[in-house]
C-alpha cells in the first residue's frame, strides 16, 4: 500500500487530501468544481485512477464528472437521470401527495470489478446504473414502485437513497437505505425489492414498528461478515445479524443514540465507529465535546475517543457520508465536519488530528487506499 | 429557409467553466430565432449544459434561470416569441441569468 487518497465533498466544491502510508503530512488539492455542491465523490476499485463526483447546485441542476488520472482532470459526462415510465408520486411533510422530482444524486458506488459501471442513489429516492462510464444512466425502476412507495415521505434533507450496500459475495444481493423509508434489500439484482425494517421503532411514526417509514441514516458492513450489518437510525444504533432480515438496538451505553454516520473497522468486523449528536433539534454533539464513540464488541458496549478532538466550544455535526476508514494497518479512521475540518485517525480512534481545518461544510469523506 | 445567422450569447460564469468557454457563446441559429432554438444549438455545441438551462424531461427553463434579449424579458416565451433584430444581427446578445439568491 503506497498511500491513500482522501475524496472530500463539499457545499461549494470538492478536494483531495493525498498522503504516504504514514499519514502524518498531507498535501491538499482543491477546490475541484469550486461554487457547486458535491455531495460525494467515489473511486473504483477496480481503478483507483477512475473517480467520479456529483456536482449540482440549484441553479443548474446535476453534473457528474469523471476523472481518468486520480483527480487532476476531469470530464462532464451524462447527467441524464430520468425516470422509467410514469414516476407516480410520494408524500409530503405535510401527508399531501408530490410527483416524484429528480433533484440530485447522494451517493456514487462504483463496482469492485469494473471501473464503468456505478450505482447511483438520488433525490427522490430512486436507484441508477451506468455500464459505460457515467455516460449515460438507466435506472433500476423496481425499488421506485415498491407497493410501499407511494407512502414514502422525505426526511429532513429530502427522499433521498443516500446508502447502497452491496453483498461482498453475492452480485445479485443489496441493502438501500432512503430517508425516510428505511432499508429496502433486493435478491435478483435489483429487479425485485423488499423492506427490511423489522426490529426497527421510531416514535415519529403513527405506527413506531410499521415496515416502512423509518428514518435510517446509514448502513455499514465488513465484508469479511457481510450478514452482520450496522445502522445509525435517526435514533437508535442498530444491529442486523441476518443481513437485515430482523434489526436490534445496540445504543448501549452512548450519551445520545442520535446521529447520522456510522462505519466498521478495515479490518476488525467487530469495531464499528458513530457520532453521537444530541438530538434531531440540536445538529450539535453533546456538552460542545466532538467525540466518536468506538465499540470493539459490535456494539452495545461504547467507548469515547476524543484525543485529539476538540472538548469544549464544538458544535459541528458530521453528516452521514461524512466518515471513512483506510484499510492501511493500523486502520485510519476519518470524520468531516459541517465546520469545515478533516480529522484523521491514523491508529484506530486511538489518536486525532485534522488534515484541514477550515474547508466548506463537509458533505462526505471517502478514502482510497492506494496499492 | 433562411441560412443561419450567429447569435452571441451570454452564459453564466459557472456554465462557462462547465463548457470550458470564456467569454460570449455564439452558436448559429436558423429562423426563426426564438430562445428554445437557441438553446438547441447551444447543448449541441456544448453538450455539457444539456440539462443545465431547461429540464431534460419537460424542456422548461430551470426555475432559477433568467432570459433576457434586448432589454426586453424572454423567460417564459421560449418558442413563442422570436428574438428582437438586434439580437439576430449581431448587435445584442441573449443573456442567460442566474438568478440572484442567497445573498
Amino acid at each position: 500500500m503506497s498511500g491513500v487518497r482522501v475524496l472530500v465533498g463539499t457545499s461549494k466544491g470538492a478536494f483531495v487530501l493525498t498522503s504516504d502510508g504514514h499519514r502524518d503530512s498531507w498535501d491538499v488539492s482543491g477546490p475541484l468544481f469550486g461554487g457547486w455542491e458535491v455531495y460525494h465523490v467515489a473511486g473504483s476499485p477496480a481503478d483507483p485512477d477512475r473517480l467520479y463526483a456529483s456536482q449540482s447546485n440549484g441553479w443548474f441542476g446535476q453534473i457528474i464528472q469523471r476523472s481518468d488520472d486520480g483527480g487532476t482532470t476531469w470530464e462532464p459526462v451524462g447527467n441524464d437521470f430520468t425516470y422509467e415510465g410514469d414516476p407516480g408520486s410520494h408524500q409530503f411533510y405535510d401527508g399531501s401527495s408530490v410527483p416524484w422530482n429528480f433533484t440530485r444524486v447522494w451517493h456514487l458506488l462504483s463496482s469492485v470489478d469494473d471501473p464503468d459501471m456505478v450505482l447511483a442513489g438520488v433525490e427522490d429516492a430512486a436507484l441508477f446504473r451506468t455500464t459505460d462510464g457515467g455516460q449515460s444512466w438507466s435506472e433500476l425502476p423496481g425499488l421506485r414502485t415498491h407497493a410501499s412507495a407511494s407512502s414514502w415521505a422525505p426526511g429532513a434533507g429530502g427522499l433521498c437513497l443516500h446508502t447502497i450496500l452491496p453483498h461482498p459475495d453475492d452480485p445479485a444481493s443489496m441493502l438501500v437505505a432512503i430517508s425516510a423509508a428505511g432499508v429496502l434489500a433486493t435478491e435478483d439484482g435489483g429487479t425485485t425489492w423488499q423492506p427490511a425494517n423489522t426490529g426497527l421503532r421510531s416514535e415519529f411514526m403513527p405506527e413506531p414498528d410499521a415496515e416502512v417509514g423509518h428514518c435510517v441514516h446509514k448502513l455499514a458492513r465488513h465484508p469479511a461478515r457481510p450478514d452482520v450489518v450496522f445502522m445509525q437510525k435517526h435514533w437508535d444504533v442498530m444491529r442486523s445479524d441476518d443481513g437485515g432480515v430482523s434489526w436490534r438496538e445496540i445504543s448501549g451505553n452512548l450519551p445520545t443514540d442520535f446521529g447520522f454516520t456510522i462505519d466498521v473497522h478495515a479490518h476488525e468486523p467487530d469495531t464499528v465507529y458513530v457520532v453521537p449528536i444530541t438530538s434531531d433539534e440540536h445538529h450539535y454533539p453533546p456538552d460542545g465535546r466532538l467525540r466518536v464513540y468506538r465499540s470493539r464488541t459490535g456494539g452495545d458496549e461504547w467507548e469515547p475517543l476524543t484525543d485529539g478532538l476538540p472538548q469544549s466550544n464544538c458544535y459541528v455535526n458530521v453528516l452521514r457520508d461524512a466518515m471513512a476508514v483506510d484499510a492501511m494497518d493500523p486502520c485510519g479512521v476519518y470524520i468531516g465536519t459541517t465546520g469545515g475540518q478533516v480529522y484523521i485517525s491514523p491508529d484506530g480512534g486511538d489518536h486525532w488530528a485534522p488534515i484541514v481545518r477550515d474547508l466548506p461544510r463537509v458533505l462526505s469523506v471517502e478514502v482510497q487506499t492506494l496499492p | 429557409m433562411s441560412a443561419p445567422v450567429p447569435i452571441r450569447i451570454v452564459v453564466p460564469q459557472q456554465l462557462r467553466t462547465l463548457a470550458d468557454v470564456s467569454g460570449e457563446v455564439v452558436v448559429a441559429v436558423a429562423a426563426p430565432v426564438t430562445v428554445a432554438a437557441v438553446i438547441d444549438a447551444l447543448e449541441v455545441a456544448h453538450p455539457a449544459l444539456a440539462g443545465t438551462i431547461r429540464d431534460r424531461d419537460t424542456g422548461r427553463r430551470r426555475a432559477m434561470i433568467r432570459v433576457y434579449a434586448d432589454g426586453e424579458d424572454y423567460s417564459d416565451t421560449w418558442t413563442d416569441a422570436e428574438l428582437p433584430d438586434a439580437v439576430t444581427d449581431g448587435r445584442e446578445p441573449l443573456r442567460l441569468v442566474g438568478a440572484i439568491a442567497g445573498g
